[in-house]
């Protein structure tokens, strides 16, 4: 044997021309490494322009604060020498935030085009956020701000109103006059901020920044949460329950019949989502398919009977109009149709890990004495664990962030979390708070993963 | 062998998977305590649906099988308290060796303590001592096989079924295997069936060895007889090497028929199973019955033939002739010092007795 191979104790291994071993072998890798790497350039930069880069956005604009900094600079600095924070501040703040409105409506962007008065109306939405009516005493504040004397004569015409601002802004709206509003600016004043997260489970800052519970009325989120994670777990185990069966005939069954079957299964894959929520809504309306089905096919019997253990007894059987059983636009309809629709994506992971199991193993099993149930709890079922897993996870990150069904059949009590984002996306234009909600469904999400991977591990994931 | 009941019995029974072929015809044995009986066969012969009828697991079309005297066709396979060890092995990938191995016991109610006792008993006896942790993957296939042989062992079976256990082991492990698995079979004297394709595992292993061929028993005796005196053509071509000469029958002359070679040739050889002069006939012939340039007048049958090629192998030689027609004849000439005159080209006689040639169906 020559030296590259053998083991020699002194020093480390040396190829026959005495370069080390292992340099060598980094040598002869490099090149492939580099090809390899160029193969994969074009799908990493898609993946980091398409992925990554709208998770970074995400993740900066849900704690975003800089736009009203770079807006009121003047009045935060005041806001921190401000020492009783009970009582209303002095007038050197008063006037801050006459300066800063001043400064800011002027501000040009390099083309030459004013953005202050769109900054301005921005940092209203936002002061919004904090304290209610914050946009609108804003607003009105700007318009007398920034009134000049057009009678002047001077060259750079005097703005109408000076100092001492304090009692003029008072009188001019009497909120000015309310500490609350002031305090509110405390949550505001850094560049980056929690808030957005803080609203998204119903917590706020007060002025001195503590984090604190909202008032009653506005609490809303923590109860979606909680409705999401309710939602998708039932979804989860619901489909696992009636997928589980179904996969197991998929992969016994001679192929003939499984294809047939398989084709059912996928079959809602090939319909359009809108096409199957609105074949349920037929289905499960007040006056749906199965509601008058109930209706005319049930029996109608009410009397007084006479029962072996009860005695006389009055049994009203009937199951009239207004028996209809509620099952759209609620909970119900959105656990029901969500389930239907991931049905798919629990049978599909399952089945391909089961198929995988030889028949032998049950052979084995009973041969060696099990009844064929006891084969199955004790042999079959843990093989099919990887594709358990596999289903859940993929069925619960998908019900977590779901919309669609939800939104059409879920009524008042059936939204989720998406729902809400949706609407703070499109509706109040709360974009912050639509970050925040995203990003914390993100990370729910791969803390999921995290606990999957420590319990059963990722490698035992097959997902088909 | 004692006459005692047999253990297994089969009794004209018949298979069919799809109600148009009879994979199994008519298959009759009988499977005495203590025996090694195995099934030799080509690929697709019938030989695991025999085994899976017995074990429980496809249906008898028609027949029946008993165990221990009790017909066992309605008996599902876990009651049937068969071991058997599967093709694949079919070892438990989610449970360690010492948890697969008492599973059986488990599953029989058997106390911890006593199972646990059971297990390492066993595991020392196929010499795994040390392995009972690990998982059927993180063992070679020598060893899984011989956690497979254990496990089908240890609730004590009156019957072990093996469907190729060592198809998949290379030459060295499979013959060390087939010495182990003899031995445990001597020692606990079970009550073995045994699959396999390989005649020389068969040969080697078996007391008794029913050779299928299309769903049918071609014979069925120990491994000499099976050598010696095949039944039928099938049965002489698929164990051990053989030479076949196709004929016509020209006389019959009690045991001794005499028959003339499609080349022209006379050859006395014994009677097997050709009934009448005129049929066809296949003669078969060992390689190694054959001699070289053997003394004038003492076999019978001696022929002309010319040497074709030679193979070394070491302590034969195997010789290509052609003689009577037939261009493929093989004779193994043993290595020794008055047989290295041969060379290729050459025209040498070669002769056989008539007892070493038989006359089967052609
Ligand atoms: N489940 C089945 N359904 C239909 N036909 C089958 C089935 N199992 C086996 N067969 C057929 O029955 C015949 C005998 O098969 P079997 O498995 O018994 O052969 P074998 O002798 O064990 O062959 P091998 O040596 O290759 O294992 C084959 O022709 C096979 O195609
Ligand atoms: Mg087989």
């Amino acid at each position: 044997m020559s030296n590259t191979s053998t083991i020699n104790s002194q020093g480390p291994l040396l190829t026959n021309d005495g370069v080390p071993l292992k340099e060598s072998l980094r040598k002869s890798l490099r090149r492939t490494k580099i090809r390899s790497f160029l193969l994969i350039l074009v799908p990493l930069l898609f993946v980091l322009l398409l992925f990554v880069t709208p998770i970074a956005q995400l993740l900066s604009r849900s704690v975003d604060d800089i736009k009203i900094n770079e807006a009121f600079p003047l009045t935060f600095a005041q806001y921190e020498v401000w020492e009783d924070k009970s009582i209303l501040p002095s007038e050197e703040m008063f006037a801050a935030v006459i300066n800063d409105i001043r400064i800011t409506h002027k501000i040009e962007n390099s083309e030459g085009r004013n953005i202050g008065k769109n900054l301005l109306g921005r940092s209203g939405t936002r002061m919004t956020y904090e304290y209610s009516g914050w946009r609108s005493l804003l607003l009105k504040t700007v318009k007398e701000a920034i009134k000049v004397d057009k009678k002047s004569k001077e060259e750079i015409k005097p703005y109408k109103w000076d100092a001492p601002y304090k009692e003029r802004m008072i009188k001019r709206d009497k909120r000015w006059g309310k500490v609350e509003f002031w305090q509110s600016l405390g949550a505001m004043k850094d560049p980056y901020t929690m808030g957005y997260y803080l609203n998204a489970v119903d917590l706020r800052y007060d002025a001195n920044k503590n984090i604190i519970q909202k008032v009653e009325y506005l609490r809303v989120y923590k109860t979606i949460w909680m409705r999401t994670l309710q939602v998708s777990l039932m979804v989860t185990i619901f489909c696992l329950i009636l997928a589980y069966p179904v996969s197991y005939l998929l992969a016994t069954l001679p192929m003939r019949i499984s294809n047939i079957l398989m084709i059912c299964v996928l079959m809602p894959f090939w319909t359009s989502l809108l096409v199957r929520i609105v074949a349920w809504m037929i289905m499960l309306q007040q006056h749906g398919v199965i509601n008058d089905t109930l209706v005319t096919i049930l029996p109608c019997f009410e009397g007084m009977v006479n029962l072996p253990f009860f005695g006389a007894t009055n049994i009203d059987l009937c199951f009239g109009d207004e028996d209809r059983i509620p099952m759209m636009y609620n909970f119900t309809g959105t656990i029901i149709v969500m389930t239907q629709i991931l049905l798919p994506f629990m049978i599909l992971p399952i089945y391909s890990v089961m198929r995988g199991i030889p028949p032998s193993y049950m052979k084995a099993a009973q041969n060696l004495g099990a009844t064929p149930t006891w084969a199955f709890i004790r042999v079959y079922m843990p093989q099919s664990v990887p594709g358990i897993g596999a289903g859940c996870i993929l069925v619960f990150i998908v019900a977590i962030g779901y919309y669609i069904t939800p939104e059409l059949v879920g009524g008042k009590d059936g939204l989720m979390i998406g729902n809400f984002v949706a609407r703070e996306m499109q509706q109040t234009l709360n974009w912050g708070l639509a970050a925040a909600m995203g990003t914390m469904l993100l990370f729910a999400v791969l803390a999921l993963y995290w606990v999957y991977d420590k319990f059963i591990g990722i490698d035992n994931l097959k997902m088909g | 062998m004692p006459e005692t009941e047999p253990v297994v019995q089969f009794e004209n029974v018949q298979k069919s998977y799809d109600g148009e072929i009879l994979v199994v015809k008519d298959f009759n044995l009988d499977v005495a305590a203590g025996e090694f009986v195995t099934m030799l066969g080509p690929s697709g012969s019938g030989k695991t649906t025999c085994l899976m009828m017995l074990a429980g697991f496809e249906p008898v079309t028609n027949g029946n099988i008993n165990l221990k005297g009790k017909p066992i066709n309605n008996v599902p396979p876990h009651k049937r308290g068969i071991g058997m060890v599967f093709q694949n092995y079919a070892l438990f990938p989610h449970m360690t060796v010492a948890e697969n191995l008492a599973f059986p016991l488990e599953v029989r109610k058997i106390g911890k303590s006593e199972r646990e006792e059971k297990v390492k008993q066993i595991l020392d006896m196929v010499q795994l001592g040390g392995f009972g942790n690990r998982r059927p993957m993180q063992l070679s296939g020598g060893q899984q096989q011989r956690v497979a042989v254990a496990r089908s062992l240890i609730f004590d079976p009156d019957l072990v079924l093996m469907d190729e256990p060592l198809g998949a082991l290379d030459k060295n492990l499979r013959e060390q295997m087939q010495y182990e698995i003899k031995h445990l079979h001597e020692n606990l004297g079970l009550t073995v069936i045994y699959v396999t394709h390989d005649q020389t595992e068969a040969l080697t292993m078996s007391n008794r060895i029913a050779v299928f061929d299309d769903g049918i028993v071609q014979q069925c005796s120990t491994p000499e007889i099976l050598y010696e005196r095949p039944e039928n053509a099938f049965v002489a071509n698929f164990i051990g090497e053989n030479n076949r000469l196709m004929g016509t029958v020209e006389a019959i002359n009690g045991d001794q028929v005499t028959v003339k070679t499609d080349s022209g040739d006379i050859v006395v050889a014994t009677k097997i199973n050709v009934n009448s002069v005129g049929d066809r006939a296949t003669l078969s012939l060992r390689p190694e019955r054959i001699f070289v340039s053997p003394t004038k007048g003492r076999t019978p049958n001696t022929y002309s033939a010319k040497v074709e090629e030679l193979i070394y192998h070491g302590d034969h030689i195997r010789t290509r002739f052609s003689v009577c027609g037939h261009d493929d004849f093989i004779v193994k000439i043993p290595n020794s010092i008055d047989n290295v005159s041969l060379q290729e080209g050459k025209q040498v006689n070669i002769g056989w007795m008539p007892e070493d040639c038989l006359a089967l169906d052609g």
